[in-house]
């Protein structure tokens, strides 16, 4: 019983920790958005924080780490779709980029 | 009664209870259904002669007191399953509470932007980031108000289980919590997306 509780303290004690991490990404994305930095820069550090944010969310909150592989399959081929999504969006649009679609 | 099968013993098959594949495939959908609203954004983005900066019409220092909110709501949502693993259900009662305080919370910020907004005339037709912005926080909002509706009663009526079948109600708590922080996720990126870029 003493050896299950103080394993849930660990558990507890990574939760409060991972919260930590969060608030403090959430602080440095907030401040880098403060820099001004070339749209570009910008988006790639922002989504890279927000990916960084996400994976511990998934990983420790959604206990992602401990799980069946075959959850993991599913969201992988779920992201692989996803970015066929995207990336058929970006191809369409500069397919017609200079074309006046709507008027 | 028949009873739903798998709900504490996993499928042989499958390694899971059914709930948490079920849950997962139910995510899984969403993360195309807001994929696809990303890639509306990305398109407009991409087509639009101007794009506003986000900070420049929204209030930066309210979105990110409203990120720590619900980061810390996803927080008490894994203790309050947590607890129960611990077996303490008044320490259960008192995170699923404040998980769902936390909610509120968010969802008064969120209605006080808005009406922010509406003073300024500034509604869902005013522009095309204006309509990206109340179409994806809107549903977003719509997710928090489902995840509240589970949560109080996992919290009130739901909570009756505890008594009668524990460990089926520590699977429920998981997975609503599994649906609270794909909740959280989704903010994650839709804050630095529509606030910072």
């Amino acid at each position: 019983m003493t050896s299950a509780s103080s394993e849930l303290d660990t558990h507890t004690r990574t939760y409060l920790a991972v919260f930590g991490a969060l608030a403090i990404l959430t602080v440095v994305t907030v401040t880098v958005g403060y820099l001004s930095l070339p749209v570009g820069a910008a988006i790639v550090v922002a989504l890279s924080i927000a990916s960084l944010k996400g994976a511990l969310v998934a990983s420790f909150f959604m206990h992602l780490i401990s799980e069946q592989k075959s959850i993991l399959w599913l969201l992988l081929l779920t992201l692989g779709l996803l970015l066929v999504l995207i990336f058929i969006l970006i191809i369409a649009f500069y397919d017609h980029a200079g074309t006046i679609i709507v008027t | 009664m028949e009873t739903i099968p798998y709900t504490v013993t996993p499928r042989e098959d499958t390694g899971l209870i059914n709930a948490k594949l079920g849950i997962w495939l139910f995510l899984a959908s969403e993360v195309m259904l807001f994929g696809g609203l990303f890639s509306a954004y990305i398109f407009l983005r991409l087509g639009a002669v101007s794009w506003p900066e986000g900070s420049s019409i929204l209030n930066v220092p309210i979105g990110t007191f409203n990120t720590l909110v619900l980061i810390g709501s996803s927080v008490t949502m894994v203790l309050s399953w947590a607890a129960l693993a611990e077996k303490r259900f008044d320490r259960f009662r008192l995170y699923l509470g404040l998980t769902m305080l936390l909610s509120l919370l968010f969802l008064v910020v969120k209605g006080f932007e808005y009406s922010e907004k509406f003073s300024h005339h500034l509604y869902p037709a005013s522009s095309s980031f204006m309509a990206i912005y109340f179409t994806l926080t809107g549903l977003h909002a719509l997710h928090i108000i489902g995840g509240l509706v589970v949560n109080g009663y996992l919290w009130g009526p739901g909570s009756k289980m505890w008594a009668s079948d524990p460990e089926r109600f520590t699977n429920r708590v998981e997975i609503a919590g599994l649906y609270w922080h794909f909740v959280d996720l989704v903010w994650i990126f839709l804050f630095p997306v529509l606030y910072l870029l």
